[in-house]
């Protein structure tokens, strides 16, 4: 095993699964040629040729229709949608389509297809280059949500994700793409949905996050040990489906409990945490369970290093939960 | 028919003609048009009139465009695909839908292939390669290109049929599938069934363009309006049209101009926006009485015949809305099914629990 980013494992997931299966077809964006503005796909155009990278047109609906037509005659197709800023033209072909397709069909049509969106702020990328709106489509029925915050993850889930039989959104955190790194197994190994990870082990409260957020908050969780707060970090890694049974063991452990996500905060993800937390566990918590997240407003600018939840703002949650009676 | 309707435009082709634009076998075809777009006619008068009692829920009639379903379902070929918009039912029970199932599905029955979870006129039909269909527009357009691309890189030598109405040419799918299918130059017949309405607004409102084919034009591609009342003409266009996909000449534009015969659906009044001339110029492009007049002229099918094939049909009918006015509704655990393919743990919980939320009245 050799120590690689976390776009370098998502280049290897794509490499593995379409080595595999020749029905695995991927398309999007200057994905070709180019390997991806981000370089996801760096190597794979050269290495599997034109008929199995497609660049396509400008239109995020277009691709993500075109993967559904794809799907429904039994291709494995992975669409790269550039930035999740740039996926809102799709959201009837996500919505109205791909989420309903097996329901409405009475299962003859699952439309399995995979979406993959870099997503997240941190990288000076404004307003149309930084949000984090998993939440658009965790309400909606039908889709599953994969957020992965190590290399090791994003190989394994990715794999898992092209291979299921549902649609799939996998989101990547681009902030870490390359400082997050780590060993990642060879060949086609995979990482089942709904299973979140401990990411640090810790007893006195347990704080929950996905994908850039992971590694901000394990540096939080150093800087409370300090204080003598041990902090438990759960790593999420699919939204849906949801480990219900990790979070509740959890906060069964430690009573308290802190949530930590980059979007905002009203009627975000974190809320339907809270929600299950609140139904499960009351008994257990000590303390009122806190949210974490950006504030609510669109993505800005100059300021986005105030917005998105820094080590230290997470740092001060964790130790204001942590100490409250 | 007991004698044409006045102005009705006649089909004035001649045997020779006939044998020309369908081929040697033109008078089976004709028969065989000739009964499923009466079939389809006489299915839209019974279940509008069922919806009216209340019996069924919705319906959506295609009157007018019958001869665009049934030139399609006889030129194209099994191993096809049709992603449907809104009026295509008559083209997928032509093509072989089982007739009992669509009619279950307008009733909303468990022994619906869908389970009753779509509104009437929305079938699946997985076995006759027709896809099932969402209600929002234009959607299916742009799949349709992933669904030629699939067939074309296995090596299959089936086509994509994709159907629309021209409200749909303004939407964001139909640029994008018009444009997709161009770039990547695969087997998709695009097939607009232009009948001038989308629900009020009439076409010239929806856009400037007064031919719609033309606006293949901005794609690279090849459009063609034809006459979709006229199923002989319908027929020979898709056949040229599939023969041309197939030798790899890239995507075709159908328009076929077809006159709307009824109410957008029947929850719609036309009364409010049809000008006092519609129906009068409608019916005399009624693709069913035009086919007629054909039939009659050339002595295809004796009066008998047509009799006894009427009542075939409304037999069939009578048979399959009894069986399925008696058929239970769906269980409540279809609700809990087909979301993904494995149920998601907060659902599981909602169908624990259901018995407990819904059974019994309060104290």
């Amino acid at each position: 095993m050799t120590e690689v980013t976390l776009i370098q494992a998502v280049n290897q997931a794509l490499k593995v699964a379409m080595a595999k299966d020749p029905d695995v077809i991927l398309l999007g964006e200057d994905i070709g040629v180019n390997g991806g503005v981000f370089r996801a796909t760096d190597g794979l155009y050269k290495e599997f040729g034109e008929k199995r990278v497609l660049d396509t047109p400008l239109s995020e609906n277009g691709i993500v229709g075109m993967a559904i037509g794809m799907a429904l005659q039994g291709l494995k197709p992975v669409a790269e949608i550039q930035f999740m800023d740039f996926i809102y033209p799709a959201f009837d072909q996500i919505v109205s389509e791909a989420a309903k397709f097996r329901y409405r069909s009475g299962g003859e049509f699952p439309a399995h297809i995979v979406l993959r969106t870099p997503y997240g702020g941190g990288i000076k990328g404004g307003l149309y280059h930084s949000q984090s709106t998993e939440q658009l489509f965790t309400s909606t029925p039908g889709i599953k949500v994969v957020i992965p915050s190590t290399p090791a993850d994003a190989k394994g889930l990715l794999l898992s994700a092209i291979f299921d039989e549902d649609p799939v959104l996998f989101m990547e955190p681009k902030r870490i793409y390359r400082t997050a790194t780590g060993e990642v197994p060879a060949g086609d190994v995979r990482i089942p949905f709904g299973k979140a990870r401990i990411a640090k082990e810790g007893s006195d409260v347990s704080v929950f996050a996905y994908g850039s957020m992971v590694p901000q908050t394990l540096q939080a969780a150093n800087v409370v040990e300090k204080m003598g707060i041990h902090a438990e970090v759960v790593d999420l890694r699919t939204l849906v489906p949801l480990d219900v049974d990790a979070i509740v063991a959890s906060v069964e452990k430690t009573g308290r409990a802190v949530i930590v996500h980059e979007a905002p905060k009203f009627s975000g993800f974190g809320a339907e945490l809270s929600a299950t937390i609140s139904e499960r566990c009351l008994y257990s918590l000590k303390a009122p369970v806190l949210r974490i997240t950006g504030y609510d407003t669109p993505f800005p600018y100059a300021l986005e290093n105030l917005y998105l939840p820094s080590v230290d703002r997470i740092a001060r949650g964790i130790e204001r939960t942590a100490t409250s009676a | 028919m007991d004698s044409p309707p006045e102005g009705l435009l006649p089909l004035s082709y001649t045997e020779a003609e006939l044998a020309q634009k369908l081929g040697d076998g033109w008078k089976g075809t004709l028969e065989l048009a000739y009964r499923w777009m009466l079939f389809g006619r006489l299915m839209d008068t019974r279940f509008l009139g069922l919806q009216r009692q209340g019996r069924v829920g919705f319906y959506g009639p295609a009157t007018g465009h019958e001869a665009v379903n049934v030139g399609s379902a006889l030129a194209l070929q099994k191993e096809d695909w049709i992603l449907p918009g809104l009026r295509e039912q008559l083209l997928a029970l032509a093509r072989g839908l089982d007739l009992q199932g669509y009619v279950h599905h307008l009733f909303g029955n468990g022994t619906d292939p869908s389970l009753g979870r779509q509104m009437p006129c929305h079938p699946t039909g997985k076995p006759v390669h027709y896809v099932s269909m969402a209600s929002t527009v234009g959607t299916q357009i742009s799949q349709a290109v992933g669904s030629a691309y699939a067939q074309r890189y296995r090596g299959e030598t089936g086509i994509t049929a994709v159907f629309f109405g021209d409200g749909a040419t303004s939407t964001t799918d139909f640029h994008s599938g018009m444009n997709f299918a161009s770039v990547y130059n695969v087997p998709v017949l695009f097939v607009c069934a232009n009948n001038q309405w989308a629900i009020s607004v009439p076409v010239a409102k929806q856009t400037a363009v007064p031919v719609l084919a033309n606006k293949a034009k901005a794609y690279g591609m090849r459009g063609v309006r034809m006459d979709g009342t006229d199923v002989v003409e319908v027929i020979s266009q898709v056949r040229e049209a599939r023969a041309s996909l197939l030798a790899g000449n890239g995507p075709v534009f159908l328009e076929a101009l077809v006159f709307r015969m009824n109410p957008h659906s029947s929850s719609d009044d036309p009364t409010r926006y049809y000008p006092a001339n519609w129906m009068k110029e409608a019916r005399a492009h009624d693709p069913l009485g035009r086919l007629e007049g054909l039939v009659d002229r050339l002595q295809l099918l004796a009066p008998e015949k047509k009799e006894a094939l009427r009542k075939e049909i409304e037999d069939m009918f009578r048979k399959a809305i009894a069986e399925a006015e008696v058929a239970p509704p769906p269980s409540p655990d279809t609700l809990f099914r087909d979301t993904l393919s494995e149920t998601h743990w907060p659902l599981t919980e909602e169908r624990d629990t259901f018995d407990r939320d819904q059974g019994g009245h309060f104290p």
